[in-house]
This record gives C-alpha cells, sequence and structure tokens, in this order.
C-alpha cells in the first residue's frame, strides 16, 4: 500500500493525492471496488482522485478514515473491460511524430500498435479518455498551435498519452490516425466507451 | 408550446444539471443560481429541479401557446405580459394566457432570472438533463428566435409556493458587496501565508469575462510560491482556480472537470448563487469560515 495524501476541497469533496498514476489506478479501484458510503463520485486524474460525497449522510472525516484504512495496490485491474481500436494510420502529424521520436514512421505505427493501454481518467471533454501506456519512445510534445478542429475518431498522443478524440473538438495532440470505432455516444449507458479502467488495444484497420 | 421570439443576450434551458459523470468528463452543469431556480420552479407548482429557462441579463421575449402558470426567480426585471403589458411580479406565480407574448427587461441587479413553467420545459434530455453546458457543448442549443420549446407535464411539486413559505428566500440578489465564504482549497499551499491572507483582505472586481464557466476576478495578483506544473486534477464548483496571472477564477456551474492551475480556496457551497449573480464590476470579498 503506498501513502495517500488527503487534501481538502469544499464541504463535498477531497482530493486524495498519490505517488503517480500506477496509484491513481490502483486506489480508484480500490474506492470504486469498497462503495463507500455517502460517496457519489469519483474523479481520477494524473495524480489525484476527486472523492465526492452527500454531505447529508457523511463527512470529510469520515470518508478520510475509510480510505486510510483501505488495502490496495499500485496498477490497474487486470480484469477490466477490453476495447479493440481499429485504426487506419494516415495522420497528418506521423511524419511530425517521426522525426520528433527519431524513428521511421513505420516505426511510430508499430510501437504504437504494440502497446497495451488503460484508460487512466477523463477530461478536456466529455469522453476524452487519456490512456496510459504509451511506449516511451513515442513520448511528443503537443503541437505548438493546437487545432481548431480534430474530427471526431481521431487517434492521437501527447507527453505519455494516448487518446482518441470521442467528438469534434478543438485539440493539440498529435495526430496517428482515424478509427471508425463511435466512442461517445449519449443514448449508449455509459455515453463513453473508454471510462477509467477500461483497458484497450489499438489494431490497424483493414 | 413556448415560442420564443427573441432570446436576449443568452437563454438557456437549464434544470439541476448531470452529477455523477465527472469520471466520464462530463460536467454537472445545470442552473448557475440553483437556489432561484428551485425558488421559481416551487413558485410555479413544480419540482425543485424541474427544467426552466435562464436567462442572462433579461431581454427574453416568449409567446405562450396556452394558458400557463410562470414564475421568476433571481435577478429583478420588469416583467410584462399582454398587449397592456401587464405588469408580473417576480417571486410570486403568475398566470400568462394563450397567444400572450411575455417580455422581460434587463434586471435592476444581478444577471441570471430564472422563468420556470408550470410543468417544466420538455425540449429533450441529454444523458439526464435538460441543462445546456455551454463549455462541453452537452444538451439544447442556446435559445434562438423562433425556437418552439415543449411544455412537460412535471408533475409531484404540489401547489405553488407563496407567502411565508419562502421567507428567507429573496436575498439571493443583494446589493452592495457581497461575501463568500471560503474553505482552504486543496493547494492552499502552493501560496504563503500573504498571499492567502490578501485572498480574503482585498476585495475582488468581477471582470465582463465571466461566464458560466467562471467568474473571472480582477485584483491583486496572488503569486504562486510553489513553481512547476500542477498535473491536472477534479475541479469543484465554487473553486477559486489561480491562473499564472494570479487573478483568480471562480468556477460556476459549467466549470471543467478538470483543471490544472492550484485551487487556493472553495467558495462554499451556499454562497455560489452569490457569485452566480454577481454582474462585472461588482466588487466581492471573501471572507474564512470559521
Amino acid at each position: 500500500m503506498s501513502e495517500v495524501r488527503l487534501l481538502p476541497c469544499g464541504e463535498r469533496a477531497m482530493l486524495a493525492e498519490v505517488d503517480d498514476l500506477a496509484a491513481v489506478l490502483g486506489l480508484h479501484a480500490a474506492l470504486e471496488a469498497a462503495g463507500l458510503d455517502g460517496v457519489v463520485e469519483l474523479v481520477p486524474a494524473a495524480r489525484t482522485v476527486l472523492i465526492a460525497f452527500d454531505p447529508a449522510r457523511t463527512d470529510a472525516t469520515a470518508v478520510g478514515s475509510e480510505v486510510r484504512a483501505l488495502d490496495w495496490r499500485p496498477g490497474a485491474r487486470e480484469d477490466g473491460p477490453l476495447v479493440e481500436v481499429p485504426v487506419r494510420y494516415d495522420g497528418e502529424d506521423l511524419d511530425d511524430v517521426a522525426s520528433l521520436a527519431g524513428i521511421s514512421r513505420e516505426e511510430v505505427v508499430r510501437r504504437h500498435l504494440a502497446g497495451s493501454y488503460v484508460a487512466a481518467f477523463c477530461g478536456f471533454a466529455p469522453g476524452f479518455a487519456y490512456l496510459d501506456g504509451l511506449d516511451p519512445a513515442l513520448r511528443v510534445a503537443r503541437r505548438d498551435s493546437p487545432r481548431t478542429r480534430v474530427p471526431a475518431g481521431s487517434v492521437a498522443i501527447a507527453d505519455r498519452f494516448g487518446a482518441v478524440y470521442p467528438r469534434e473538438s478543438p485539440g493539440g495532440w498529435q495526430l496517428l490516425g482515424r478509427t471508425s470505432l463511435s466512442l461517445w455516444d449519449v443514448t449508449a449507458d455509459p455515453p463513453a466507451r473508454l471510462v477509467p479502467g477500461t483497458r484497450v488495444r489499438f489494431v490497424e484497420a483493414e | 408550446m413556448i415560442e420564443v421570439l427573441s432570446p436576449g443576450p443568452l437563454s438557456t434551458v437549464q434544470d439541476l444539471g448531470r452529477p455523477g459523470l465527472a469520471a466520464l468528463g462530463v460536467g454537472v452543469s445545470g442552473a448557475a443560481d440553483r437556489r432561484s431556480l428551485r425558488l421559481a420552479n416551487r413558485l410555479a407548482g413544480n419540482p425543485e429541479g424541474a427544467a426552466a429557462i435562464e436567462l442572462t441579463l433579461g431581454g427574453l421575449r416568449v409567446r405562450f401557446a396556452r394558458d400557463v402558470r410562470v414564475a421568476l426567480a433571481g435577478a429583478p426585471c420588469e416583467v410584462v405580459a399582454g398587449v397592456r403589458r401587464r405588469l408580473l411580479a417576480m417571486d410570486t406565480a403568475e398566470r400568462v394566457a394563450s397567444g400572450e407574448e411575455l417580455r422581460v427587461g434587463s434586471p435592476s441587479a444581478g444577471v441570471r432570472t430564472y422563468l420556470a413553467v408550470a410543468g417544466g420545459i420538455a425540449v429533450e434530455p441529454v444523458l439526464g438533463s435538460r441543462s445546456t453546458d455551454t463549455l462541453a457543448g452537452l444538451g439544447p442549443a442556446r435559445l434562438a428566435r423562433g425556437d418552439v420549446l415543449p411544455i412537460g407535464s412535471a408533475a409531484g411539486g404540489g401547489p405553488p409556493a407563496a407567502g411565508a413559505e419562502l421567507a428567507g428566500a429573496f436575498d439571493v440578489v443583494a446589493g452592495g458587496e457581497p461575501s463568500l465564504r471560503i474553505t482552504p482549497g486543496p493547494r492552499a499551499d502552493w501560496f504563503a501565508d500573504e498571499v492567502r491572507a490578501r485572498l480574503a483582505a482585498t476585495p475582488w472586481t468581477v471582470t465582463p469575462r465571466s461566464d458560466r464557466v467562471g467568474v473571472r476576478l480582477e485584483g491583486p495578483a496572488l503569486e504562486r510560491a510553489v513553481e512547476g506544473e500542477l498535473p491536472p486534477e477534479g475541479m469543484v464548483e465554487g473553486a477559486l482556480q489561480v491562473p499564472p496571472d494570479g487573478r483568480p477564477v471562480l468556477f460556476l456551474a459549467d466549470h471543467p472537470v478538470t483543471g490544472g492551475y492550484p485551487v487556493i480556496a472553495i467558495v462554499v457551497a451556499d454562497d455560489i448563487p452569490l457569485a452566480a449573480q454577481a454582474r462585472p464590476g461588482t466588487r466581492l470579498r471573501f471572507v474564512n469560515r470559521r
């Protein structure tokens, strides 16, 4: 079990801070499994889990001691749902990524396909999941100037994360390709296909 | 049915939003001033969370296709109905007849006025809510001239609230210098003691760049004691986030689900309506809650 720092966040939430993303995945999975009384929402992020609670049912002291008493290990749960994302690797930034990474375009694709990813947290836009598990050789910065319009289904990378744009939006990530898989559907439950804890593999589209 | 003749500067449909979806990157949204939305709904005989119209700086003109009970709460406006321009009172259940036009003027104070209609506004819900999330682009589009809004049959609100029941509910749009109570934020320790003290010691001016996402404040810069990047982390309504320029942003209903700037303090939930009703130029004060 690694350390959790509990930070105040108003009357209805607290922020649990841990050492790294692996610890976030582990703590988030444990919190989900524990279903603490009065906890209404968990929002994982890069190094924290926001724990929102109903002040009519519990308080920060009670939630805090329950969180501290949790038994958990860093790392994603291994039984998360698995989603295969078929990709056509024709992204506008493939050449830039290859040159930034100092490898060939083909090697970028090979390494991106070889990764086992897990949706660590959502943010930026509805259903936009930050995928952990990117090959370190593919760690490249965001584009200097973001695009005003990135199409839905764009498969992208930035810094240490992978992502698939669930809807059309502005964005500064490096585009590797596109998928026809729908990742956001407001009539589905849940509306996002890549909820935190989902395992993701990319496969080359026919 | 309600026909929108003119939406004014910004009118949207709002209810109590989409709680519980933040892990999917979906914020709560909903009425910026929930207290006034609830009040308008109670007056109209609706459940408190029924969908109503949130007017930003008034200016709405609508026509009703049937007799209906309405109620307006929040920022006080002159409201007239019908060809004889009958005056309707704020914070009161009123009747509007089929074919009558209802005109809302500009508020004499505050920013947001809520128009509740008995039965609720029955536009198609998205993810369980009829709210427009202006940041995420979820829910119905902002109202536009020519829109036709269905009226629902939201029931269970009981008879319209009135009189003594509502005592104390009218102080939302206080004049002067509103005081908002704060508690320490998760990154209060990113700021030196004297900077934290400055947050509570100085008045902050609401800027015109304020919207449903947040109230952007002008005042002495709150410089950080900690350098470096903060990885994005979950944000809550009422958070006072401090961007690199040191001018805090007070997050309202459409705030981003995660943010990468330190939160120095959190405004208590009961005082968020005061922030949502503070117009540009208003001076706000923060007081530490004991």
